[in-house]
C-alpha cells in the first residue's frame, strides 16, 4: 500500500472528472429542483414535494414492487446460483455442458427475451395451451398478477449464470484442510456449508449481492419493452414513475423520486458494506 | 490416514450416488431451460413468416384460436436470412455501428477504470472508503436517475442526436472501476514493489505487469461492459430523438411488431458478438474473479 495521494489522485482524475459532470453534477441539479416548484425552479418549497409524492398511491405501488423484486430475485438468484455451483463442484450427468452453457443466457438480446414471451406468455401462447391441457386457465401473463413473477424469472436466468462462475472461482479457493478438520470433528455437510463455505467466500458474497441488485435495475428494461409505460400493476417500478413523470414533464416528482431512489440505494449499500467489513473482521 | 468402517463407507457411497442422480435430474433441467430459447430461436429462423403465423395464429397472425408449440421447421428456408441481410442492407450498417459504440465504450471504461482500480486498490489516501462507497451507491442507480439532467446537459452542448451522450454516459459509469479494483487487491504487493524497484513508472507498471497478472478478472469486465453497451436501451431513447439514428439494441426491441422470422434472424445476430467474446474467453472466464473483501 502506498501514500503517495498525488499519484493515486492523478490515477482517478478521468474517472472524478467523468462522475461529476454525468453523475454528482446532475443530482446536484435533481437535488435542487426537489425542493423548488414552478417552471424552472420559480419558488422554493423545502419537502412539501417530498410530502406530495410520498403521499401518492402511484409512488408507493412502485416502491413497494421495486423493494419486493429487489429482495425476492437477489435472494432467490444468489441461493440458486450458490447451490449450482455447489453442485458443479461434483461431477454428474451433463455437469460439463452445464458449465459450457450457463452464461448463455446473459447474451440473449432483449429482442428475443420479447418474442420468447409474446409467443409462450401472451393469452394463447404456447405455453398457455400447455397449461390449458393440464386444466389451467388461460392467462396473458404480462397482463397479469403473473407479470410479477414471469420478469422475476426472466432476471434469475439472465443474471445466475455469472454468479455461478463467481462462486465457483471463490470456492476453488477455499483451503481443504478446513473441511477435513471438520469432517475429523464429525461435522455434518449442512453444518460445514454454514460454518465454512458461506464464511470463507463472504467477500464473493458481498460482490454478488451487489451485482445482482445491479442488473434488477437493469431487467426494468425488459419490462419497459414487454409491458409499455403503463404495464399491469404489479410491475410497476420506480423506473417507471421516473419514466412517466419525464414524459408528462412533471420535473419536481422525477427529482424527488430520484433523491429517493438514491437515499434509499444508500442505505442499501451501506449496510451490506458495513456487514461486509464486520465479516472479514471477524474472520481476521 | 484415517480408516472406514465398511458401513461408513458404504453410506457415503449411496449417500454419493443418489446425490449425484438428483443432481442430474436438475442439472439436465437447468440445461434445457437455457438452451431451449437459443434452439428455438435458431429452428424459427429457418422457417416462413407464413408457417410461423398459422402456429401461432392469434399472436403472430391473423384471427384468433390457440398457439401450437411448433419447434422443427415444416419447410426449411432462407428467406428470413436473405431479408435480414442483404434486403435493404441497413442491418449490417446498423450492427457495425453498433459494434463500433460499443466497443469504444468498453475501451474507454477499460482504461478509466484501470487506473482508478489501481489507485483505489494499492494506495492509501484520506476518503478512500468514502469514495468508494459513493461508487458503489452510483453503480447500483437505475439510469433513468440521471437521465433529464444529463438530457438537459447534451441537449446544451448540441450533442443530441449523436451517439456521443450514449457513449460518454456509458463510458464514465463506476462499475468496471468497482470490479477492478478488486481484481487488482488480489495483484501480490510483491510483484508490484519488485516491477517499482527496476524503475517502472506507475502507468508502465499498470499495463506490463498488473493487467497481464489480473487478465481474466479484466476480461470478465470487459464482457459485462460490452453486453451491457450492445444492449442499451433507455439512453437512445431519451438521447436520440431520431429513430434512424437508433443502435442496433434499440431498433431491435421494437421489431417483433413486424415479420416474426426476421426477427428470429436479428435476434440470433445480435448475440453473435458476446458468444464469440465468450467462447474465446472462456478459459478466462472461468476462472472468475477472486474477490478479497472491501477496501
Amino acid at each position: 500500500m502506498r501514500r503517495d495521494r498525488n499519484t493515486a489522485f492523478w490515477l482517478m482524475t478521468p474517472l472524478l472528472t467523468g462522475i461529476l459532470i454525468f453523475f454528482l453534477i446532475p443530482l446536484g441539479v435533481l437535488l435542487w429542483q426537489s425542493m423548488t416548484f414552478g417552471v424552472g425552479g420559480a419558488a422554493f418549497v423545502g419537502l412539501s414535494n417530498y410530502v406530495t409524492v410520498m403521499k401518492s398511491v402511484v409512488f408507493q405501488l412502485a416502491l413497494k414492487n421495486t423493494l419486493l423484486f429487489i429482495f425476492l430475485g437477489v435472494l432467490i438468484s444468489v441461493v440458486v446460483s450458490f447451490l449450482v455451483a455447489l453442485m458443479l463442484r461434483r461431477r454428474f450427468l451433463g455437469s460439463g455442458l452445464l458449465r459450457s452453457v450457463i452464461l448463455f443466457p446473459m447474451f440473449l438480446p432483449v429482442s428475443a427475451v420479447v418474442i420468447l414471451v409474446m409467443l409462450f406468455f401472451s393469452e394463447t401462447g404456447a405455453f398457455n395451451v400447455i397449461l390449458e391441457a393440464m386444466g389451467v386457465p388461460l392467462v396473458d401473463w404480462m397482463n397479469s398478477e403473473y407479470a410479477f413473477a414471469l420478469v422475476l424469472g426472466l432476471y434469475i436466468m439472465k443474471s445466475f449464470g455469472f454468479n455461478v462462475i463467481l462462486f465457483l472461482a471463490s470456492l476453488t479457493m477455499i483451503p481443504k484442510e478446513l473441511y477435513e478438520a471438520a469432517d475429523m470433528e464429525g461435522a455434518g455437510p449442512v453444518h460445514k456449508v454454514f460454518h465454512i463455505t458461506i464464511p470463507m467466500i463472504s467477500p464473493t458474497l458481498f460482490f454478488v449481492i451487489i451485482l445482482s441488485i445491479s442488473n434488477c435495475t437493469k431487467s426494468f428494461r425488459e419490462i419497459f419493452i414487454l409491458g409499455g409505460e403503463h404495464p399491469h400493476k404489479s410491475v410497476y417500478m420506480l423506473s417507471h414513475f421516473i419514466h412517466n413523470n419525464m414524459q408528462n414533464l412533471s420535473y419536481q416528482r422525477l427529482s424527488v423520486a430520484t433523491v429517493l431512489v438514491v437515499l434509499f440505494v444508500a442505505a442499501l449499500a451501506g449496510v451490506l458494506y458495513y456487514g461486509e467489513l464486520k465479516m472479514e473482521e471477524r474472520l481476521r | 490416514m484415517r480408516s472406514f468402517t465398511k458401513s461408513q463407507i458404504r453410506s457415503v457411497k449411496g449417500r454419493f450416488s443418489a446425490g449425484r442422480a438428483v443432481m442430474s435430474v436438475f442439472g439436465l433441467g437447468l440445461i434445457v431451460i437455457i438452451i431451449f430459447p437459443v434452439i428455438y430461436m435458431i429452428f424459427s429462423s429457418f422457417m416462413s413468416q407464413e408457417e410461423i403465423s398459422s402456429y401461432y395464429t392469434g399472436i403472430a397472425g391473423a384471427g384468433s384460436g390457440r398457439a401450437m408449440l411448433h419447434l422443427i421447421p415444416d419447410k426449411v428456408t432462407l428467406g428470413n436470412y436473405y431479408s435480414a441481410l442483404l434486403g435493404t442492407g441497413d442491418y449490417w450498417a446498423m450492427f457495425w455501428k453498433s459494434l463500433l459504440l460499443s466497443t469504444v465504450i468498453v475501451l474507454i471504461q477499460v482504461v478509466i477504470s484501470s487506473l482508478a482500480g489501481f489507485a483505489f486498490a494499492k494506495y492509501t489516501f484520506p476518503g478512500r472508503r468514502a469514495l468508494y462507497f459513493g461508487m458503489l451507491v452510483l453503480m447500483l442507480l437505475p439510469v433513468q436517475v440521471t437521465v433529464v439532467p444529463n438530457y438537459i446537459l447534451f441537449s446544451r452542448l448540441g450533442l443530441l442526436n449523436t451517439w456521443w451522450p450514449l457513449i460518454l454516459s456509458s463510458a464514465f459509469s463506476p462499475f468496471g472501476t468497482f470490479m477492478m479494483t478488486q481484481i487488482f487487491r488480489a495483484v501480490p504487493n510483491e510483484i508490484i514493489e519488485a516491477a517499482r524497484l527496476d524503475g517502472a513508472g506507475t502507468l508502465r507498471l499498470i499495463w506490463d505487469i498488473v493487467l497481464p497478472v489480473g487478465k481474466s478478472g479484466l476480461i470478465s469486465v470487459v464482457i459485462l461492459v460490452f453486453i451491457d453497451a450492445w444492449n442499451m436501451v433507455e439512453q437512445p431513447l431519451a438521447f436520440i430523438p431520431d429513430p434512424s439514428n437508433y443502435p442496433l439494441s434499440v431498433f431491435l426491441a421494437f421489431l417483433n411488431e413486424g415479420n416474426l422470422g426476421v426477427s428470429f434472424v436479428c435476434g440470433l445476430l445480435a448475440m453473435i458478438p458476446g458468444l464469440i467474446l465468450f467462447l474465446y474467453f472462456r478459459d478466462e472466464l472461468a476462472e472468475g474473479i477472486e474477490f478479497v473483501g472491501n477496501i
